[in-house]
């Protein structure tokens, strides 16, 4: 499934990633997932949020540079394999992989939820969906 | 105690100001008949060659600034037509255009005299073997120390800058007995050979002629401490000439300027009065009296310092310039290399990724000048991914390096970050202590 990813850019400075939280938990944002890419100047803080909409608003508000773009949100099963077998089929068509993450959806624990930013997001959704995912 | 050219270097001070005088008379005369630029620019001020009988008409001449040698790029400024240039030398401009200088082969062995009444005065000779590390190409260091150590007689290995390791292993290995770089290089380069664990003893360097930039007294101490030499400054401008306008004797105390050839001028940058050469600080102006290729009348350095025309102990009576104290506009120095807040400014503008606010954090560390220049990405430009991110920095790192040729540190900063509307001077936080 193509679902939206929200991402800001902050410099390597103690307490920026709490003004983010900070602002998305006064706003009433839950945040789903996040991965962060760090570099020793900057980082990038990537979450799935629970309102895109919101979460722009009042990030850009607090001044904060935030971008929005399309990610494929898949959900696996949590067991031996599972991954490789995603990932193999990728491979295959070869369809490149920016980056990803794994998140669990709290409940149970059968199945594991995975965010994958390919380089071209539509066809890397075909092949998932010719394939059964 | 040895001269190179003891009639001139030791000249009294009314021999001089009539040798000063006569040439004067001559150089004005030269560019009202030879060069577009002078002509006009006598006729608009009122005064024709015959008006300046003696060197203190001087003052009756306008200045001359950098701006108009960036207004008549590339070759507007000479006085000689193109058949007796020899050489033509370049420094990085503001704008992107950089500032040209040409000189004629009287010009090129004037200053190879220069250079060695310098090395002569640190107590150089033809035993003498140098390094040259300033950089070999359009900036006026390399190639002017190197024909000025051959005119000496010494010898000369040119390093060019870069290549520290090489560098040391000759010094080591050659048992060079003279080096010429800039003063942090050199103390990187002690740096460099502690690492390596060459001790100083193994080395034998004895005599250091150091300049293209501002440097301390504690400099110094540390850089004859680690490197077993005596240090002494060398100073230059191409505009002028290059490495070798004036430098210092044994005597370590203030640099001598050879003012026969190059005639200097103390000014209120403010007013642009003439100032007193009794030690009083103000704007050193130079008038290049003997060149041909490219003269240029009370130009405008912007280096602050003052001027003591009182004989020196070492037997010359060559007048003498303190340190640069500082500038009147917003030059900075940095690795040797000229470099304008505007130069910087005008690259970021080239690039559509960025806001136009910038700030510039000079600072040395480990002897090295290092610029770290701080820039906004405009907010589309911000992406999730790392590598967009990495290029756009990588992009304006190298643009700069071509405009400005230095490798400055880029860092990303967050919108909204950098102060908004402020003058250019407090777009530059220099943490270098040099006084």
């Amino acid at each position: 499934m193509i679902i939206k990813q929200v991402s800001v850019f902050l410099e390597n400075r103690s307490g920026r990633i709490n003004e983010v939280t900070k602002i998305l938990g006064a706003n009433g944002i839950n945040m789903i997932a996040f991965s962060m890419a760090e570099n020793p100047d900057f980082g990038i803080l990537r979450m799935i949020v629970s309102d895109n909409d919101k979460a722009v608003e009042a990030l850009r508000a607090g001044k904060f540079a935030v971008s929005v773009n399309d990610v494929i949100s898949l959900s696996i099963p949590n067991m031996p394999g599972a991954l490789s077998k995603v990932m193999e089929i990728l491979a295959a068509k070869g369809i490149f992989i920016e980056y990803m993450y794994a998140f669990a959806k709290g409940d149970t624990g059968n199945s594991a939820e995975i965010v994958i930013r390919p380089t071209y997001v539509d066809r890397c959704q075909v092949v998932l969906t010719e394939n059964g995912f | 105690m040895t001269f190179w050219n003891q009639t001139k270097e030791c000249m009294s001070r009314d021999e001089m100001t009539f040798l000063q005088g006569k040439r004067l008379h001559k150089l004005v005369e030269y560019v009202y008949h030879n060069s577009g630029f002078y002509r006009n620019k006598l006729q608009a001020a009122g005064v024709l060659p015959d008006d300046i009988r003696e060197i203190g008409d001087i003052v009756k001449l306008p200045f001359t600034t950098k701006q108009d040698l960036r207004d008549n790029y590339p070759f507007g400024m000479f006085s000689a037509p193109m058949s007796e240039m020899v050489r033509i030398h370049a420094s990085s401009g503001t704008t992107g255009k950089p500032t040209i200088v040409g000189y004629t082969r009287r010009d090129i062995e004037m200053w190879s005299e220069m250079i060695a009444r310098c090395l002569t005065a640190m107590g150089a000779d033809r035993n003498d073997i140098f390094t040259v590390a300033y950089g070999y190409g359009l900036f006026t260091g390399g190639l002017g120390m190197h024909y000025g150590v051959e005119n000496l007689g010494a010898t000369v290995i040119p390093m060019s800058t870069g290549n520290t390791e090489k560098h040391i292993r000759l010094i080591h290995d050659c048992q060079t007995t003279g080096i010429a770089c800039t003063p942090s290089y050199a103390l990187y380069l002690a740096e460099t050979m502690k690492k390596e664990g060459i001790d100083r003893s193994e080395i034998h360097l004895r005599i250091g002629a150091f300049g293209g930039e501002p440097w301390t007294e504690n400099m110094r101490k540390e850089i004859e401490r680690n490197l077993g030499l005596d240090a002494y400054n060398i100073y230059g401008l191409s505009e002028i000439m290059g490495p070798g306008v004036s430098c210092e004797c044994e005597a370590k105390d203030g640099s001598h300027i050879w003012e026969d050839h190059i005639y200097p001028e103390i000014i209120d940058p403010e007013t642009t009065k003439r100032l007193p050469n009794d030690g009083t600080r103000g704007e050193l102006v130079f008038t290049t009296l003997t060149k041909e290729g490219m003269p240029l009348i009370r130009y405008r350095t912007h280096d602050i310092c003052s001027l003591i025309d009182k004989p020196c102990s070492c037997g010359r009576t060559a007048v003498r310039m303190t340190r640069i104290l500082g500038r009147s506009d917003d030059m900075l120095i940095i690795r040797g290399i000229n470099v304008f807040p505007s130069q910087v400014e005008s690259v970021i503008l080239s690039l559509k990724e960025f806001e136009p606010q910038y700030r510039l954090v000079i600072d040395r560390v480990a002897n090295l000048d290092t610029m770290e220049v701080q820039v906004e990405v405009r907010p589309e430009y911000y992406s999730d991914e790392m590598g967009r991110m990495l290029a756009i920095q990588k992009k304006l790192e190298e643009k700069l390096k071509s405009v400005i040729s230095i490798k400055a540190k880029i860092r990303l900063m967050e919108p909204g970050s950098l102060e908004r509307s402020v003058g250019k001077s407090n777009r530059v936080q220099d943490n270098r202590k040099l006084q």
